[in-house]
């Protein structure tokens, strides 16, 4: 190719001219080869070298060279990460503004009014997949030992103010006075029932859910054994209540597992689920939020 | 390999040589004034045109209303979700521009295309500024005196100021058009518009004023395009060197004839040259500067009439026919062939199932989304119950309600607890003007039913007083 650099003077060489087309033809020549000649408007590589100044100017208004322990900032001071954090800051200052209305509104008006509700399922639903998710599941869908919160059962209340109160306290929360408590004994373990007493009053709660029990099993025995320890708290009929957080025995839903080995495993030791106090590690508004998104998500009760 | 090649080519870059077009009359010319005054027409004062749509919504007729994310055209409102009508018209466009180049060649360029436009109105405002062509040259050449500075900066003035109000006229619809200039002219409008008007007043100032024909010829990649769709028998602004050549004057043509030698009509004026935007002789052929704004034909036309001779020396025609009469045959024209007509054919087909489907939009909408987590969950009395996300969207002006329901599974009651349920519905879903709302809703079916893991069921949002229906189908999920 350095046979095409141009570098001015001799013009000796007479102009061919292409005859398709009337164009000039450049000189250089590969294998019979020739190019039209062709110049560039001068305005194009103009617009070219105005870039390059261009380009001068913004190292000088805009942050540039990386430096030995700093870099040049620009005339203008303009950093990205103030931009970030004034968008922060934005979100922040709506966030408060939100957060006041739900601070101000009860429970059942935030429910009720559309504005309010939708930032608080949003927010609820953020919190819920932060603090709950890990133990309830993502969409609350619960796990084995840790109730569903979509369906219609719930084991201390499934008003606003129940949930709420739920929330705030906790379920045998550690160091909290006002936290919900109930207790299951352990029978088995505590030497109350023996272990044939046990299996019986375990096969006499699969019949009240509508479940087999095993075949010749103490039927007798085990209504007896139900309505002398367990009544009590679950009712006569295992409808539960809400008042001890005992469970309603007789639906199909069995937060321990319904075969019979979790039933006895159940009744011998105890269940004694624990969830945390909210209160004091959640912010009071968040937990009104969470207690709209909790009762959304089964329809509440 | 063989290289060989001369030490010095000339310069790689060109400087551009200066067009001085001269003005013409004629019928071509009176056509492009129509035009350049409609099109302009239209895009300075569309916005300010009115529509009622009621109170709840912009009276502009037509507005893109970014913040809302709404786009006006008269009855039409479009949401973001249905800018495929826009996929629509750009398909329509694309064939359009085929089509006109399969019929008559560059019309788009040479009429319509707003770079032509605009520097149609800026050779106007030079032409009144520092003369017509010959005067202009003279000026140009001559040393600069107080009387040509003057001009010039009035040219100028006058270009930056119909480039700032194309860039006015353009944040015109964006917002309400009224208010925006009064807040502009009190200095009240967002930086945005301002911005966009000088960005705008710059484009068009460059341009149109600056640029010209380097853009046609340069910076624009229609013209590449264009050798790819013309044909044989596509019109295109042609010199009809059968007639024309040998080129001689009036004078030498009268010899010539009497001494029986070839005679051509054309008299070698350049008119044609002079009147050219782009500064291109059209007897060299067809070319890739040439935009076919037609100007040489009405400038050839004036020429003939003046000495005497019939018009059509430069013509819409094809060089085909031009061969044809060289060679004694009749001129073929086929404007109406496979290619016209299949272009029109798919112009046609996405047309009307644009307005088709214009014509039939609802304007209502709903969208269902299946609770994933968990799929599904057996409540206290043994029944199965579903949880879905439904989107319902009001696209009228005022207040709706409507009844959601759900077919589909036997026994399956669809319920919103955020909904209070009515004597003859359980839920009914009350959007408001415009918007789009968003529920929870349940399905719930009862114990006895026999379940299956998936079943296909179609929920409706009916209009409980206009009666409009619309579905989505999902699924209900069982263990």
């Amino acid at each position: 190719m350095s046979h095409d650099t141009a570098h001015g003077g001799d013009r000796s060489v007479a102009e061919k001219i292409d005859a398709a087309t009337g164009q000039t033809i450049r000189s250089h020549e590969w294998d019979g080869i020739t190019e039209l000649n062709t110049p560039l408007p001068r305005w194009w590589i103009n617009i070219f070298y105005a870039t390059i100044i261009w380009s001068i100017g913004y190292w000088i208004v805009y942050p540039s060279w990386p430096l030995v322990s700093d870099y040049a900032r620009g005339v203008i001071g303009y950093s990205s990460r103030e931009d970030v954090s004034a968008d922060l800051d934005a979100i922040k200052a709506f966030r408060a503004k939100q957060a006041t209305g739900l601070e101000k509104a009860s429970l059942e008006d935030i429910a009720r009014t559309p504005d309010l509700r939708r930032v608080a399922l949003a927010a609820g639903r953020a919190a819920f997949g932060d603090n709950c998710a890990p133990c309830h599941g993502a969409g609350g869908a619960g796990a084995l030992g840790y109730p569903n919160i979509n369906d219609d059962d719930w084991l201390w209340g499934g008003s606003l103010d129940a949930i709420h109160q739920t929330l705030t306290n906790g379920i045998r929360a550690a160091g909290n006075d006002k936290t919900r408590i109930g207790l299951m004994s352990a029978f088995g373990r505590d030497g109350v029932l023996k272990t044939d007493e046990v299996r019986a009053v375990a096969n006499h709660l699969r019949t009240l859910a509508k479940l087999a029990p095993e075949k010749n099993y103490d039927q007798a025995k085990g209504a007896k054994i139900f309505a002398d320890n367990c009544a009590s708290c679950h009712g006569p009929q295992g409808n539960g209540s809400l008042e001890f957080g005992a469970p309603n025995l007789s639906d199909g839903i069995w937060l321990f597992g319904s075969n019979l080995a979790d039933i006895i495993e159940t009744v011998t030791n105890g269940r004694q689920g624990v969830m945390p106090a909210w209160g004091g590690r959640l912010d009071p508004v968040i937990i009104k939020a969470l207690s709209v998104y909790v009762q959304s998500l089964g329809g509440g009760k | 390999m063989s290289v060989t090649g001369a030490d010095d080519d000339g310069p790689l870059y060109a400087s551009s040589k200066k067009v001085y077009p001269q003005k013409v009359t004629g019928p071509f010319r009176r056509m492009k004034w129509m035009i350049l005054i409609f099109a302009l027409g239209v895009y300075y004062l569309l916005p300010f045109v009115r529509w009622n749509r009621g109170p709840n919504l912009p009276d502009q007729a037509v507005l893109a209303d970014l913040p809302n994310r709404r786009f006006y055209f008269f009855f039409i409102e479009l949401w973001p979700q249905e800018v495929y009508y826009f996929t629509g018209l750009l398909v329509i466009a694309a064939l359009a521009l085929f089509l006109m180049n399969s019929i008559a060649g560059r019309i788009w360029c040479g009429y319509l295309c707003p770079q032509t436009v605009w520097t149609d109105l800026f050779l106007a405002v030079e032409r009144f500024f520092e003369g017509d062509r010959r005067e202009r040259i003279k000026r140009d050449e001559a040393p600069l005196n107080m009387d040509t500075i003057r001009r010039k900066v009035g040219k100028h003035a006058v270009w930056l100021l119909i480039a700032w109000w194309t860039g006015g006229a353009w944040v015109l619809y964006f917002a309400d058009a009224p208010t925006l200039v009064r807040d502009l002219a009190t200095f009240k409008a967002p930086a945005a518009a301002y911005l966009w008007i000088a960005i705008l007043t710059f484009t068009t100032y460059t341009l149109a004023g600056i640029m010209r024909e380097q853009v046609c010829i340069y910076m624009c990649p229609w013209p590449r395009i264009q050798a790819a769709l013309t044909d044989d028998d596509a019109l295109n602004v042609t010199y009809r060197y059968d007639r024309g050549e040998p080129r001689m004057s009036v004078k030498e043509a009268a010899r010539a004839k009497s001494a029986s030698q070839p005679a051509g009509d054309c008299v070698d004026c350049h008119q044609c040259v002079a009147v050219c935007p782009t500064g291109i002789d059209i007897r060299d052929g067809a070319q890739l500067s040439c935009i076919q704004c037609s100007l040489c034909i009405d400038a050839c036309d004036n020429v003939m009439t003046k000495i005497g001779r019939p018009k059509g020396l430069i013509v819409y025609d094809t060089d085909g026919n031009v061969q044809r009469r060289i060679a004694g045959e009749t001129p073929v024209y086929k404007p109406i062939r496979a290619r016209t007509l299949i272009y029109a054919a798919i112009i046609s087909i996405v047309g009307g199932a644009m307005l088709y489907q214009l014509a039939t939009r609802s304007t209502a909408a709903i969208s269902v989304l299946h609770e994933r987590n968990p799929l599904f969950v057996r409540l206290t009395d043994g029944s199965v119950r579903n949880a879905y996300t439904i989107r319902v969207s009001n696209k009228r002006p005022e207040n709706r309600s409507f009844a959601i329901t759900v077919q589909g599974v036997p026994g399956a009651v669809l319920t919103v607890p955020e909904a209070a349920p009515t004597a003859d519905y359980r839920a009914v879903v009350t959007v408001p003007p415009d918007t789009t709302r968003e529920v929870r809703a349940f399905v719930t079916v009862p114990r006895d039913v026999p379940m299956q893991k998936s079943q296909s069921i179609v929920i409706t949002a009916s209009d409980l007083f206009a009666g409009e229906v619309v579905n989505a189908s999902d699924h209900f999920m069982g263990p």
